[in-house]
């Protein structure tokens, strides 16, 4: 059984207990624990199922590899689900719940699947669900999708915040153990601007468990010496509990910060999402051990042997009190060793090479302990936890020589760098025949903006395995990345190391290497994702020959370790069934971020008020007060209209459309772009980008324009005001704005580069108010407003004046077909404005009114919308809109494009107005039927409908549409689409349907 | 229509403020004036005239109190002065900018001004939540000036002294930007960047 020893434990603090509960049961553990070293501490060795067979599943890791000990951690706001036991510190009150099983952790239905295992070989689902085909949707992909394992969702808002932050680096070293430590002492003594980061709470990585002296003092020393120097240099920032999640071009990094998983608490953010650039990145990452694959590799006790001796070394608990150790390297000595020390039985140390170890095999005997070459585990005895070893020859078929009853099993495969991040933004690997690992090529690094390297990698993270090289490594690294990043490295004394001498590994891929079918279906690669050494060379036999094809045929490495413990191996089974070697076979792609981030911090501040800039006009705040409904164009928000007490927002429509009619409405029209065109060659400017003329405009007038894009494309309309010889208004669209100055900018700036002429935008210098209806002169008047009437101030011109004390620009324009000023003040002026208008409006019963009223009044009118009467497709032509194309401009936008033969043909569909014959109103996006299928066995349509309303001005529903044949169409009844079915009968009309002749807007 | 009569204008937020780990708040508004045109000719004349100071290099921004000439790019600038000597302004350039091809545009209203005030180091940080700039002392110093972004909408900012950011944004986000400064001031989330 696992239990807590009675003394040991670096990390923790016996004299803080911690309690916290698992699938509800009440546990304590002590401060310093991860939660895996807590429940190991509580002899919880059972710690989920399995995603496909529901096999009973223990810790294996001690950090961010861990595949099994996935969690639901936390409650409601904070509850997240496939949290690493592992990577979780133990805190007061810490609720974990177990995940992938049904009813309960001790006994699971899904079980069953195990005893069925034969029946879910490799591309099961892919055999399987064939058909029929409409099983899928209805049959099928439900009952995946309930059995479908792994953490639920969480069900309500995540209680906590995150933010971004943005750093800045010379040199960025990932990784704070004792590689990363002693690149970052190299470059921070240069006087580089150093950002160093590590993603557990400690600093010295795993380099005080593996033992050894620095200078001849234990390496804990030293990495004390280390971590108190750079403390002590201002140009060298610390963190811990921060992972380099992913390195991506130009040295831009992301850097995740977690600040309060271990100690919950509100207002401070829970993570923080660095941002950082670096010249240069030092990546000392660390290196994994490999799990071995042997029958029964999955059972709870069977754990990595570095992971076993971390529990002991640092946290004070082990997983059994008989550890079995096998190994194909001497690293895994270390782990009998510190078992020993703890007062713990190591009954075999199974050494699958023929000829064994080294000096720790050496003095693995000395100590007493039974060490047996060529020797190798031939499965597993036990269920949810080891009750012993059978063992067998390595070299043979499995063949059991002796049973040894033990209750841990400690493995180690050799080590695989963590190459994760080197290999993220494209550094190339080499495959390493003595140490059997695939390392960073240095040969063929990242490389930045400049063609040059940004990543060097550091220590075990580089292939380095002993203390020295590790040092030696990560000193060079250093240097190499501060003289890169433009420092002159200053050159320091090597410390003295004397290293044990090791003897090579010998790689192992299959535990023992002729293992029957039998065993091999029984030894895991990929724990969290079911894929065994069967099931990859069951690929590799249907010819799934490509690692990447391989991989997502059985799921290898797809699960949310991504593969941490099993690429190396699966690739290593892969290549040998395909009889090629290793590095032929090559790696998948590592992708970031290197352990999963969550979405909170990728989301950062980017929640609630601040999830999305709104964009207010200066009357937003009265708009708010006044019952308005909004309605988002862009970010903007726009009144759709107001509402009164007990009115429906249809009713609400009609009643502003018809104050605005029969008396006076005020719309908030500040979200029209203005755009200042300024300069000599102003003139000839516009009258390239429009498509009528604008350089004979006159001061003091305005003109409705049309822009068109390069293919004759309608894109953009407004009215523009000459504001003098040299400067224009341009009016826009609300959504145009932005959109047509970086335009106007590129046109500028790229083609016509000659002419002299300057655009500024001025959209929010103003706040725009529409004064509109038959009394809209009158209410201006009783503002104290001279000189507005007909003759003065006609239709289509502007004039400067004051309103209510505020100076103004009126201009005579209409976009409701009523007698309109738009009057354009100072933006901080605006609401008194409007407040002045609103007063003063009470005497003519006056109205405000939004978007909705605004767009049935122009429908009535037949004026078209960009948006709505374009859509991209659709040019000038097709509105009726020829009397604005100039027929005596050499050239504009759109002039080459509208004559292609598509766009000069008549028979495209034109606009038109609609009626339907019983006066309801056509459904938004209706088409307009014609006889007959296509080649798709789809209706024939003749037309589709582009606007579409209620119109209180006529008492029933009028629509816009393009039609084929447009208004030579006239009278004709055709058939309009229900989506209910049944097509409506609407007669073709002319599309002004209110006041053709304009008598009313020219008063 | 730059004659100031009339109400006294008012900002987006109304002077708005926030006590966080530094201060947020809504300057009053200011005189801010777009000038185009070739900055090595009149334009660079009437902007010294009009603020009494000297032209600032790429990137970079003369302040004195109220006024300061800021360069936006090649062929713009942006001077800004106190709101009350804004017609004066506009008069001078409008006298000192004979070349057609110059352009000075009133854009006084169409922005918002904020100050962030607090211990140097942390109103670096508070910016370096929220804009892509390295905010370390020995790389953005006083008298320089960055267009860039503040989450997710367009801002300009600068130091005119040790411990105080001024920035500017379009009035429209106004409110948005008051918020993201205030969140990312919250007491608490302090990240000692720069400590």
């Amino acid at each position: 059984m696992s239990s807590r020893l009675a003394k040991g434990g670096r990390k923790i603090d016996r004299s803080q207990k911690v309690s916290f509960t698992f699938n509800g049961r009440q546990m304590s553990g002590y401060a310093g624990d991860t939660l895996a070293s807590a429940l190991l501490a509580n002899d919880q060795m059972l710690v989920g199922r399995s995603f496909k067979y529901h096999r009973p599943r223990g810790i294996v890791a001690s950090g961010a590899e861990e595949p099994n000990a996935l969690v639901g951690l936390g409650e409601g706001g904070r509850f997240e689900p496939n949290q690493r036991a592992t990577t979780t510190e133990l805190f007061d009150g810490l609720s974990a719940t177990s995940q992938n099983h049904w009813p309960s952790l001790e006994f699971d239905v899904g079980a069953i699947n195990s005893k069925l295992s034969r029946f879910f070989p490799a591309g099961f689902y892919y055999k399987t669900f064939m058909g029929p085909r409409a099983f899928w949707k209805h049959v099928y992909e439900p009952i995946i999708r309930k059995s479908a394992g792994l953490g639920k969702a969480p069900t309500e808002k995540d209680a906590d915040t995150y933010e971004h932050l943005y750093a800045f680096a010379d040199v960025l070293v990932i990784g704070g153990g004792i590689a990363g430590l002693t690149a970052a002492v190299a470059a921070g003594r240069a006087g580089a601007r150093v950002l160093l980061m590590e993603q557990t709470a400690h600093w010295g990585g795993r380099a005080p468990v593996d033992g050894g002296d620095v200078d001849g003092a234990p390496v804990a020393a030293h990495i004390d010496a280390l971590v108190g120097e750079l403390s002590g240099m201002a140009n060298v920032t610390m963190r811990l509990r921060c992972m380099g999640a992913g390195v991506y071009d130009h040295g831009y990094v992301l850097g995740y910060e977690r600040l309060t998983d271990h100690a919950p608490q509100s207002g401070v953010p829970r993570h923080r999402l660095w941002r950082i650039r670096a010249a240069q990145v030092v990546t000392a990452t660390g290196a994994i051990e490999r799990p071995l694959a042997f029958a029964g590799n999955d059972i709870p006790g069977v754990m990595l042997a570095a992971a076993v001796r971390d529990y002991i070394v640092d946290l004070g608990v082990s997983p059994g009190d008989r550890v079995a150790i096998v190994t194909n390297n001497d690293d895994a000595y270390r782990t009998a060793f510190a078992v020993k020390d703890a007062g713990l039985e190591v009954p075999i140390i199974l050494d699958a090479r023929s000829a064994g170890g080294g000096d720790l095999a050496i003095r693995a005997r000395e100590m007493g302990i039974r060490v047996e070459h060529n020797r190798a585990v031939a499965h597993v005895s036990g269920g949810k936890r080891v009750t012993g070893v059978a063992i067998c020859a390595q070299a043979g078929g499995g063949a059991v020589i002796e049973e040894i009853a033990c209750d841990a099993v400690a493995m180690s495969g050799g080590w695989s760098p963590v190459v994760h991040l080197w290999s993220h933004c494209g550094g190339k690997l080499v495959w390493d025949d003595t140490k059997a690992m695939f390392r960073p090529d240095g040969s063929r690094a990242p490389t930045s903006h400049d063609g040059k390297p940004f990543v060097t990698c550091a220590g075990s993270a580089n292939g380095a395995l002993s203390l020295s090289e590790v040092l030696d490594d990560a000193r060079s690294a250093g240097h190499s990345a501060v003289q890169a990043a433009g420092y002159d490295p200053v050159e320091q004394a090597a410390p003295s190391v004397e290293d044990v001498a090791e003897i090579p590994l010998a790689p192992v891929w299959v535990m023992p290497a002729g293992a029957t079918e039998k065993l091999r279906s029984k030894s895991w690669l990929d724990y969290q994702n079911d894929v065994k050494v069967s099931d990859i060379q069951l690929a590799a036999q249907e010819g799934f020959e490509s690692v990447e094809h391989a991989k997502r045929y059985t799921t290898l490495g797809m699960a949310t370790d991504q593969g941490k413990l099993s690429n190396i191996n699966g690739l290593a089974v892969l290549s040998n069934a395909l009889n090629e070697a290793i590095p032929q076979v090559g790696t998948t792609t590592f992708r970031p971020p290197y352990t999963p981030i969550s979405l909170g911090s990728i989301a950062g501040g980017a929640r609630d008020a601040a999830f999305q800039p709104l964009r207010r006009t200066p009357l937003h705040a009265w708009h708010e007060e006044h019952g308005v409904k909004w309605e988002p164009v862009g970010h903007w928000r726009r009144p759709y209209c107001y509402l009164q007490a007990g009115e429906s927002a249809h009713d609400a429509v009609i009643r502003e459309v018809n104050g605005t009619r029969n008396r006076v409405g005020l719309l908030d029209a500040s979200t029209l772009g203005k755009l200042i065109v300024k300069g000599p060659d102003a003139g000839k400017f516009l009258d390239l980008l429009y498509t009528n003329m604008m350089s004979t405009l006159k001061p003091g007038r305005c003109r409705y324009g049309l822009m068109c894009d390069e293919n004759g494309f309608l894109m953009d309309d407004g009215v523009v005001a000459r504001i003098d010889e040299n400067t224009f208004l341009c009016h826009t669209t609300t959504g145009g704005a932005d959109r047509i100055q970086a335009h106007m900018e590129e046109w500028l700036q790229t083609e016509w580069w000659d002419l002299k002429a300057h655009v500024v935008n001025v959209t929010e210098q103003y706040a725009q108010i529409g004064v509109v209806g038959p009394q809209a002169r009158q209410l201006l008047e009783v503002l104290g407003t001279p000189g507005i009437d007909a003759e003065t101030l006609p239709f289509m011109t502007w004039v400067d004046r004051t309103v209510a004390g505020i100076p103004a620009r009126l201009y005579r324009i209409s976009f409701s077909g009523e007698l309109s000023y738009e009057l354009a003040v100072p933006a901080g002026q605006g609401m008194a404005l409007w407040q002045s208008l609103v007063e003063a409006g009470r005497a003519f019963d006056a109205v405000t009114y939004g978007t909705e009223a605004l767009h049935v009044m122009r429908a009535e009118k037949g004026f078209i919308m960009i948006g709505d009467e374009t859509d991209g497709t659709v040019i000038p032509q097709d509105l009726n809109l020829d009397w604005a194309i100039s027929k005596k401009k050499e050239d504009f936008l759109g002039k080459r494009g509208q004559l292609r033969s598509h766009l000069a043909d008549p028979n495209r569909w034109k606009l038109v107005g609609l009626e339907t014959v019983d006066g309801s109103v056509i459904e938004d996006g209706a088409y307009v039927l014609a006889d007959g299928q296509n080649d798709k066995d789809q209706r024939n349509m003749q037309g589709r409908i582009t606007s579409t309303y209620y119109s209180p001005t006529l008492g029933r529903g009028i629509a816009m549409g393009l039609l084929k044949g447009g208004m030579t169409r006239m009278g004709d009844i055709v058939q309009v689409t229900r989506i209910s079915g049944n097509a409506v009968a609407a007669k073709v009309v002319d599309p002004v349907f209110y006041d053709k002749a304009g008598d009313k807007q020219n008063v | 229509m730059s004659d100031m009569t009339g109400p006294t204008p008012v900002g987006a937020l109304h002077g708005a403020s926030y006590d966080g780990y530094v201060r947020i708040a809504e300057e009053p508004m200011r005189g801010m004036i777009t000038l185009r045109g070739d900055l090595s000719g009149p334009l660079a004349k009437g902007a010294t005239t009009v603020t009494g100071l000297d032209m600032p290099g790429p990137r970079e921004v003369t302040v004195m109190t109220e006024k300061a000439i800021a360069w936006m790019s090649p062929d713009e600038l942006m001077v800004m002065v106190p709101l009350a000597d804004l017609p004066a302004a506009l008069e001078t350039l409008d006298t000192t900018l004979r070349d057609p091809f110059a352009t000075a545009v009133d854009v006084s209203q169409a922005r918002s001004i904020f100050s962030i005030t607090g211990p140097d180091a942390l109103v670096r940080e508070v910016v370096a939540k929220l804009a892509p700039v390295d905010m370390d002392p020995q790389q953005f110093r006083p008298g320089m000036f960055r267009r860039t972004r503040l989450a997710q909408v367009p801002a300009a900012l600068w130091l005119p002294a040790p411990g105080r950011v001024e920035l500017i944004c379009f009035r429209s986000v106004a409110d948005y930007v008051f918020t993201i400064l205030a969140d990312a001031a919250k007491p608490g989330s302090e990240a000692g960047l720069f400590a």
